[in-house]
């Protein structure tokens, strides 16, 4: 047998992408740059009004176009596509992918326009002119739940998409009784109760990647390929398979390089919907690509949820109840997941706290704004802000150190799995342990003296402290329509190389990375003989997608379970050749070689090429190395952790700066701690642009006022310190890898500890709360007296 | 038609364009160099950033009529024979990108950034990359990637 190097193993390790030599040479594919001969081209005529009735739609001036192909209104539409699905069991009221009669949204499609170019169906869609009978619009959801000016839906009486659902304490499991005697008992023993109005406000994902769609329906064959900036490309094959009456057989959906997500590209969109349905009707492939202004309005938003939270404690900070009552701003319609996000709010109102008694209620309202569905995070980090933000209050008018506060209330380290009085039983945790380890590294006792120090300058600078807890690796099956297993198919191939399918559908996550470092220490050969495929139905013949921080935890779970299969079937064949036991085989440095006597082995590639020529065949053996695993989680996971900031705030102008970020969080096992610093990073971005900078602002007629990057202010390098990331590992028990999830984590601790930073540096001014975003105008205002 | 002769990663292209072609629109569908991106449609993202006889321009911002017989340089003809040039190793060396969208963009405006000044400070790369915007990162690695090309180049 030839000697062969000793190969590392590489989980764990920083290893480089794999995914990046294509993306930094311009070598990607992205749905805009997939092109096929005689594409056409679709654009939407879209509502300029927030809510009217249409009068009538001219489309003759488009018709007329020399290279318009064809025109259809959302009657025409209507013929071949039925209203959208949703993924919730809420009660949801018509959504047709084009409007019929009604716009209830500026942003809302109203025509479409099949062209020879871009340019040309964007030209036809600009003369289709259509009237409007114009109808109040509602965009405050407080006001909408009176039923004033106007009910949006007929059949939904006071805008109420979902009425006052219960959960916490003394609910029964059906959410049909509700016994509140232990919360009220709560509240009337506390020394201190704070009550807040919190407003969690909407925010625009802005993937860099707008969505886009290639439909193709191939006439001659019955088959439909759908190439869509997607996070989960089996769900769309699902959804596109059941709207235009083609088995899930006849669809073939691809996710190429899909640039960025963030949950917004979740959701199955009208214009997905459109393009297939336009290119089976055609049998003309044909492609619609997002601008940037569309995004704004076509894509889902966003957060959206008002918080009323009054919370019980003794003098002694021990919190003994909480009550959160929930207002969701759903926007004009429910989407595939709208209605489930708030409810991860009211699951995760525990936080990181032993409280007793809890009573949250959801009340989602329908407004006239684009709808509302995952945004990064998705509910978690409104439960963790509302929570946070108490806590940090609680702190306050105690005059106690907020660290001191949450480390009375942690759910202790010995009492895992926790059940927690919001039905979740958290996995694992030791959040003494990551609080105690961001102090330590933030110097928390030397920072109060500098900003003590700095405030006798005359200086605005405060200090913030979070806690979070987060439901990550979604999930159980019983917690998704879909299904919340995950699958992967592993084959080594004849010439010992390895292929691995993944229904994780990676968009920045490097999974391609990570899964190799894994099967690639599995088997014990080198991490460039290993190919992961994602992204193709195609391909990869079962899968549910990347959302929920889910691929490690449980794609990576199928792949590492679909890959100790064919590792076990390897060892029998390589067991005959070597004329060994099984269970002797060992798996190293690309060979196979017999426990106790490395002289008697293989080449990983000589037991691949037997095990596909197997002269003769062992017996009980099928030829062949290839299985497939499907992962079902038993429950999710509850990564958590502690963030730090340290800001100033002008006192001149109001002006915000972020002067030191520090966040330890825990996911379990780090695969690649690098990607996970990366993934961390950005969270940050997203959770400290949401708390100073980001905010989508309606007018009073249902315009969104910041609907451009000229208007929206999207986070930029300048508005950053180096961030400082430190871990503590507690593993989960959930999956084999111990791996929890850490995509959404960065957004959940960084808007508290930013307002409880924000409030502290403005402490000399009596504030004890501040709405998120912080705008200088709002901070400058209570700088000068007057509250914001 | 407007003929239009422009010099993309050293090689001539003529063409016919509507006047009104932008510039990305001609790279992207006329030439099919698909590396360089569309991230908006008001000149703020960046992704569209590419090299016009040596500066960083935002080609969704430029009609390919007023790139004639200028030199253009795209993401696709950074390397040179096959090599790396040092701001690309440096984004694979930092993990600078995760989706990699504005990747091309957000290279082409680092590689204009050292041309002008071969060791910035991080506050000066921090506002040298602020007119490219970046989803994913937090840009601290793509800050790192940049000193690294700084000081490797």
């Amino acid at each position: 047998m030839p000697s062969t190097p000793v190969l590392p193993k590489l989980v764990g390790e920083r290893v480089k992408r794999r995914e990046d030599p294509r993306l930094i040479q311009g070598r990607g594919t992205f749905v805009d740059d997939v092109k096929i001969v005689g594409m056409q081209h679709i654009a939407f005529k879209r509502a300029d009004i927030a809510h009217g009735r249409i009068v009538s739609i001219d489309t003759s001036a488009a018709e007329a176009m020399d290279g318009v192909e064809a025109v259809f209104t959302g009657a025409a539409i209507a013929q071949h596509l039925g209203p959208m699905p949703i993924g919730t069991p809420f009660p949801s009221p018509p959504h047709y992918a084009v409007a019929i009669d009604t716009v209830r949204y500026a942003g809302e499609a109203v025509a479409v326009v099949v062209a020879a170019d871009r340019y040309l169906a964007r030209d036809a869609a600009d003369a289709i002119v259509v009237t409007y009978d114009s109808l109040p619009a509602v965009v405050d959801p407080e006001l909408a739940m009176t039923g004033k000016p106007v009910v949006i839906h007929p059949d939904f009486p006071n805008n109420l998409a979902v009425a006052l659902v219960p959960s916490g304490t003394g609910v029964s499991a059906d959410g049909k009784t509700v016994d509140d005697s232990a919360v009220d008992k709560a509240f009337a023993e506390a020394d201190v109760v704070i009550s807040q109005r919190m407003f969690n406000h909407r925010l625009v994902p802005n993937a860099m990647e707008g969505r886009g769609v290639v439909a193709h329906f191939e006439p001659g064959k019955g088959t439909m390929t759908i190439w869509s900036s997607t996070q989960n490309p089996h769900i769309l094959r699902s959804m596109i398979a059941a709207m235009t009456g083609l088995g899930q057989d006849q669809v073939r959906a691809i996710a190429p390089d899909v640039g960025g997500g963030f949950g917004a590209k979740i959701n199955i969109y009208a214009e997905e919907y459109v393009a297939a349905t336009i290119s089976k009707r055609l049998g003309i492939p044909v492609k619609w690509i997002e601008d940037r202004s569309e995004a704004f309005v076509a894509t889902t938003h966003g957060r959206d949820i008002i918080g009323y939270v009054d919370l019980a404690a003794k003098r002694d900070g021990k919190v003994i109840g909480l009550k959160l009552r929930l207002i969701a701003d759903i926007g004009a319609y429910n989407m595939l997941l709208t209605a489930a996000i708030p409810t991860l709010t009211m699951l995760m109102a525990n936080a990181t706290y032993d409280i007793p008694a809890i009573r949250t209620t959801l009340t989602e309202v329908f407004t006239n704004k684009t709808p509302t569905d995952a945004y990064r995070g998705a509910g978690r980090p409104e439960a963790t802000y509302f929570v946070e933000r108490a806590m940090d209050m609680l702190a306050r008018e105690l005059k106690m150190d907020p660290a001191e506060l949450r480390r009375r209330n942690f759910i202790a380290s010995d009492r895992f799995p926790f059940q927690t009085q919001m039905g979740a039983v958290y996995d694992s945790g030791d959040y003494e342990k990551a609080l105690d380890m961001a102090l330590e590294k933030c110097g928390w006792e030397a920072l109060k003296k500098e900003r003590d120090a700095a405030r006798a300058q005359g200086r605005l600078v405060g200090l913030g402290l979070a806690m979070y807890v987060e439901v990550c690796g979604i999930g159980p099956s019983a917690s998704l329509p879909t299904g919340g297993w995950e699958h992967s198919q592993v084959t080594v191939e004849r010439d010992g190389r390895i292929s691995a399918t993944t229904g994780a559908s990676p968009h920045g996550q490097g999974n391609e990375t990570t899964f190799a470092q894994m099967l690639a220490d599995q088997f014990g050969v080198p991490m460039d003989h290993i190919s992961i495929l994602h992204g193709d139905t195609a391909v990869v013949k079962q899968g549910i997608g990347t959302f929920g921080s889910r691929s490690q935890a449980v794609g990576g779970t199928a792949l590492h379970m679909a890959g100790g299969k064919v590792k076990t079937k390897m060892a029998k064949f390589a067991a005959a050749l070597l004329e060994a036991h099984e269970d002797d085989i060992v798996f190293e440095n690309g060979t196979i070689t017999v426990k106790g006597a490395p002289a008697r082995g293989k080449a990983f590639s000589e037991v691949a090429a037997f095990a596909y020529v197997p002269v003769p065949l062992p017996q009980g053996l099928e030829p062949g190395l290839s299985d497939e695993a499907f992962f079902e989680p038993t429950n999710n996971t509850y990564p958590f952790g502690c963030h730090i900031s340290m800001l100033e705030i002008d006192r001149e102008t109001g002006e915000p700066t972020l002067l030191k970020l520090v966040a330890v969080d825990d996911a379990g096992h780090l695969i690649n701690p690098t990607i996970v610093e990366g993934q961390i990073h950005g969270g940050l971005a997203q959770g400290i642009g949401q708390a100073m900078i980001e905010e989508a602002v309606y007018n009073e007629d249902g315009q969104l006022l910041t609907g451009s990057f000229m208007d929206y202010a999207m986070p930029r390098a300048i508005d950053f310190p180096r961030f400082e990331l430190h871990s503590t590992v507690t593993p989960t028990p959930v999956n084999p890898l111990g791996a929890k999830g850490v995509g959404e984590a960065g957004t959940l601790g960084s808007t508290p500890c930013i307002v409880a930073a924000a409030v502290d540096a403005l402490s000399e001014f009596g504030v004890k709360h501040i709405d998120m975003m912080l705008r200088p105008e709002k901070l400058w205002r209570i700088i000068n007296g007057g509250r914001a | 038609m407007m003929d239009v002769a422009i010099t993309v990663n050293g090689k001539r292209r003529k063409a016919q364009v509507e006047p009104r072609t932008l510039l990305v629109h001609f790279l992207r569908e006329h030439l099919n160099l698909t590396g360089t991106h569309i991230g908006c449609d008001t000149t703020q993202c960046g992704a569209c950033t590419i090299l016009i006889d040596g500066q960083a321009v935002k080609s969704c911002t430029v009609f390919a009529v007023q790139a004639d017989g200028c030199e253009v340089t795209t993401i696709e003809g950074l390397a040179t024979n096959g090599e790396l040039h040092p701001m690309q190793k440096g984004f694979w060396e930092e993990h600078g990108l995760q989706c990699g969208f504005c990747t091309p963009g957000m290279i082409m405006a680092g590689v204009h950034l050292l041309n002008q000044n071969p060791s910035p400070t991080e506050r000066q790369i921090r506002e040298g990359i602020s007119g490219n915007l970046c989803r994913c990162t937090g840009y601290q690695h793509i800050v790192n990637a940049i000193q690294h090309a700084a000081n490797k180049g």
